[in-house]
């Protein structure tokens, strides 16, 4: 089992550690609910270190990422950030992930923890163009500063002008002291903020100053739990719950990171897929009755015959509805259809609804 | 982590208060941090006879479902209604406002196995 940078600094703030993609990761400290307010309405900070990290580098860099990934990154251009995913060749999602240009030659992977041995296996498979890859997941720590206190806050601490990056874009500047560091207006919990890259030897030191300089606005720390929590009362896919090998992007709601003007693993696929019609869909829901679905529960029909599986649920801690993703044939996967959730032999009646769940005031 | 010397407990991480041929049953203050913060509880199985280790709910947290299972047979008289709208009393008063329900024994011998506040606190390392 490995451990982050802050494996001390969680144990000495009292969280409570779970195994997590082969890290020991904070999964709450005070509370996941407390936490997830405190994202919410002022300020949270999570060390999502495990997270990985490739560079890509060369002149067919783009070439490369062009062809594993099923967005245009042909649209980003220095300082900006693409939400992506890399198609399996067989209709399935490897991962998915984040593209930062950081310069027309290079440019930096962010991927899921559990997945990056399996994404470095797939992307280097595909490395036809021989660009220069580079596995900076065990140098690199990754804070994410998540809420609407965010710019405030850490703008005590740059010189860089937070107010002015645009969502899914970045700067590299000095933060806290430490040089080069990535501040990216992105993060996936739906409340705002920024995610810091920085060197392992500088991430407790910028942990410490980040809390200190967010004390007087409500700053907590935040583990795993309320992140889960977070993305899905946007509806966000976590990849093993909502997304894997054997979902497409289509039927996962990603089309929109899915183009066709350009050529990629599985792109005829899933060009065909789109053409024929989707035979089941992802969909949000609610529920109507008393139950709180769960990862693998079947979905129903007011018969009785089996439409799905839930992929993810939880109470939603802003609104306290009971909440849910999960895959169901198309003809149920409108808006107003009502769904059934077999919770412990009983169905318990939702209805489909449209994402995201919650909406900041 | 607050472990009553007057209750008994069992392996599973519940008290058991002993009034009589009746008892009174809730999780402990270990397990409600084990779980964290508490969202629902289910019992469905007031008047129901049943057997020592056979489950009478469910209590969910955030992020978990886990079984709740009778540390002593008997007849489930009541739950705690309370909890219906409340479930978060679990977390902030596991041995009061938190109980869960209360049952008449059928076979009052067992007590005589479950765990005192000692050995509950030797169980979970304090």
């Amino acid at each position: 089992m490995k451990n982050t940078a802050l494996y001390e600094t969680h144990l000495k703030l009292g969280a409570k550690m779970v195994p997590f993609a082969g890290y020991n990761m904070p999964v709450s400290y005070s509370g996941i609910k407390a936490e997830h307010q405190a994202v919410r309405q002022a300020l949270g900070m999570f060390d999502v270190s495990h997270m990985g990290e490739f560079l890509v580098k060369g002149p067919h860099a783009l070439d490369l990422i062009q062809y594993v990934t099923s967005n245009d990154a042909a649209k980003l251009s220095p300082g900006k950030v693409q939400y992506s995913c890399l198609p399996n060749g067989q209709g399935g999602i490897v991962d998915d992930l984040l593209v930062y240009c950081l310069s027309d030659e290079k440019y930096l992977l962010v991927v899921n923890a559990s997945n990056i041995e399996k994404d470095w296996n797939w992307i280097s498979k595909h490395n036809e163009w021989d660009v220069e890859l580079e596995d900076m997941s065990e140098n690199l720590s990754l804070l994410a500063v998540q809420g609407p206190k965010a710019t405030e806050v850490l703008q005590k601490l740059t010189e860089v002008k937070l107010a002015d990056i645009p969502y899914y874009h970045f700067v590299a500047g000095t933060f806290a002291g430490v040089e080069d560091v990535i501040i990216s207006a992105t993060g996936y919990t739906g409340a705002g903020g920024f995610e810091l890259y920085l060197p392992n030897s500088s991430a407790t030191k910028v942990w410490n100053l980040i809390m200190e300089a967010g004390a007087d606005y409500g700053i907590l720390p935040a583990g795993l739990g309320c992140r889960d929590t977070l993305r899905l009362e946007m509806g966000f896919c976590l990849y093993g719950n909502d997304i894997n090998d054997t979902t497409s992007p289509l039927e996962a709601g990603l089309g929109w990171i899915t183009k066709f003007t350009k050529e990629f693993i599985d792109s005829d696929y899933l060009q065909q897929q789109k053409t024929a019609g989707l035979q089941k869909k992802l969909v949000a829901f609610e529920m109507i009755d008393r139950g709180i679905p769960r990862q693998h529960y079947s979905i129903k029909n007011a018969a009785g015959e089996l439409l799905g599986e839930v992929t993810s649920g939880s109470e939603s801690p802003s609104t306290g509805k009971l909440i849910g993703m999960g895959y169901v044939t198309s003809a149920y996967a409108s808006v107003g259809s009502e769904l059934f959730i077999d919770i412990r032999d009983k169905l318990i009646k939702a209805v489909v609804v449209k994402l995201p769940f919650y909406q900041a005031p | 982590m607050s472990v009553p010397a007057n209750l008994k407990y069992t392996k599973e991480h519940e008290w058991v208060l002993i009034e009589g041929d009746q008892a009174t049953i809730g999780i402990t203050d270990f397990a409600q941090g084990e779980l964290g913060d508490i969202v629902f509880v289910e019992i469905e199985t007031v008047g129901q006879e049943i057997a020592r280790d056979e489950v009478f709910g469910t209590v969910e947290a955030v992020k978990t479902v886990s079984d709740l299972f009778m540390p002593l047979s008997g007849n489930v008289l009541e739950k705690n209604a309370g909890l219906d709208n409340a479930p978060e009393a679990v977390n902030s008063d596991p041995y009061g406002d938190g109980w869960m329900i209360k049952i008449k024994m059928s076979n009052p011998a067992e007590v005589e196995q479950l765990l005192s506040a000692d050995a509950y606190k030797e169980l979970t390392g304090h």
